[in-house]
């Protein structure tokens, strides 16, 4: 089976972010998948992945959240791919996948408490964690997404940034950094890919995986204000009027930081900020509220309709 | 070594309006600086010592040495070093004080991701060495 058919229907893992403050990324992850007729089958049951609060406490037992994530896709769906849009949720099912397969006192940890929870243990290997950017890029691709566009995001000068877990630590992304076709870890162009397939004009962003002071961000929130104000300005000198995200910590760290940097350091910086896939959905005909436009904390539509999309 | 202080100015400077190249030089040498207060802070002596031809990318990689989290600026160091190469090496851009802005933006990050680290050492260690951050407590309930 080709990646592209492997792809095509994917176990969905929302993760808790894309319930609560990422909820546009879900709805137009979605809808997305719909427009493109791509088939998400939600993880039965889903739990958290661990996210930062469990790791902090006890990194084995995010192995074992992550674990259980996969097993239930892999045992009880009959799922080969895990399809995971937030970034945090994506590191650390790969950080598990990593640990199981190389540390066997993860794995003893994992397949204790997962006899204890009564359900299978998940064996390394049984899924393949893909981002929502590997599933659009590897099913569809630059010239499918390009032959469904309706609405050229033309116009739109974006700045793509990416974050820090979708790319690092390395090690926990084998098949990144593998040459033609595969995604790089130091210069990552997957959405820069999809956007320009959409009709938009990517600038040269250098920031694209700069720390934003992400974890830290309500514990440091002046050092986390400075960093992103920094991105912000950045993105604006290269040329943007968009910022494109592809996850909900980065998303609201982004936003939310804008707004204390204008409150705080009295520094505006006028620059949107809107998912990949909220931008992609808008392509490819829906409208914005369709994409939950109006469910992020910045105002976009004003400019989105003046630029003709929404 | 002028301090992180000192630094901050440097990068939060208008461009110079003469020879672009010492202007570049100046942003690449005071970068330098930023990884240098790191290296000390955690007393070691910074490396002389060039990587593909940078002393910033040497400085890059003693100061990640036993602290794999510090590699939340690497790509932001080889960005800088790639904007000091547009800007010595190229033909005559007429974009030149953009790029040199540009290049003094990226400064800036390394300068405000290490002095933020310097403040709270756990900046970059959750995310990207995928440690968790209170490690060093030994907490584990498993």
């Amino acid at each position: 089976m080709t990646m592209k058919d492997k792809y095509k229907k994917v176990a969905y893992y929302p993760g808790c972010a894309l319930e609560g403050s990422g909820h546009s990324y879900n709805r137009s992850t979605k809808a997305v998948g719909k427009a493109l007729g791509l088939e998400l089958v939600e993880v039965k049951n889903w739990n958290c992945c661990g996210a930062m609060e469990v790791k902090n406490v006890d990194p084995k037992l995010q192995t074992y959240l992550s674990s259980r994530v996969m097993s239930v896709a892999a045992n009880e769906m009959d799922m080969d791919v895990v399809m995971a849009p937030c970034n945090g949720c994506y590191h650390n099912l790969k950080k598990a996948e990593y640990d199981l397969k190389n540390d066997a006192e993860s794995a003893e940890v994992v397949d204790r408490l997962s006899k204890k929870a009564g359900h299978k243990t998940y064996e390394s290997g049984q899924v393949e964690t893909i981002h929502a950017l590997d599933w659009i890029k590897d099913t569809i691709g630059e010239e499918g997404l390009a032959a469904r566009v309706k609405n050229s995001l033309s116009g739109l000068k974006i700045a793509n940034y990416y974050g820090c877990m979708y790319t690092r630590p390395r090690h926990i992304f084998p098949e990144k950094d593998q040459g033609p076709g595969s995604e790089s870890t130091s210069k990552p162009h997957f959405m820069d890919d999809l956007l320009a397939a959409a009709g938009a004009e990517n600038v040269d962003f250098p920031l694209k995986t700069a720390c934003c002071g992400g974890a830290h961000t309500l514990s440091d929130s002046d050092i986390s204000t400075k960093l992103v104000l920094n991105i912000l300005k950045t993105a604006k000198l290269a040329g943007a009027d968009v910022i494109a995200t592809e996850c909900p910590t980065c998303h609201s760290g982004l936003e939310m930081h804008q707004i204390r940097a204008e409150k705080t350091l009295g520094e505006k910086v006028d620059i949107k900020i809107l998912y990949f896939t909220q931008l992609l959905g808008m392509a490819l005909g829906l409208k914005a509220k369709k994409v939950g436009v109006h469910e992020n904390i910045s105002d976009s539509i004003k400019f989105l309709k003046a630029k003709g999309l929404g | 070594m002028r301090s992180l202080t000192e630094l901050e100015t440097v990068f939060e400077a208008p461009p110079a309006t003469g020879d672009p190249e010492v202007a570049a030089a100046e942003l690449l040498q005071a970068s330098e600086e930023v990884l240098e207060h790191w290296i000390r802070a955690r007393g070691d002596v910074p490396t002389q010592d060039t990587r593909e031809g940078f002393r910033l990318l040497a400085l890059h990689r003693q100061g990640a040495k036993g602290d794999p989290s510090f590699n939340a600026c690497r790509e932001t160091c080889r960005e800088i070093a790639y904007h000091y190469n547009l800007v010595t090496m190229g033909d005559v851009y007429s974009d030149i004080t953009d790029r040199l802005c540009m290049m003094a933006m990226i400064s800036k990050h390394l300068y405000l991701f290490v002095s933020g680290k310097m403040q709270v050492a756990g900046l970059g260690e959750f995310c990207c060495s995928a440690k968790p951050i209170r490690a060093a407590d030994g907490a584990t309930s498993t």
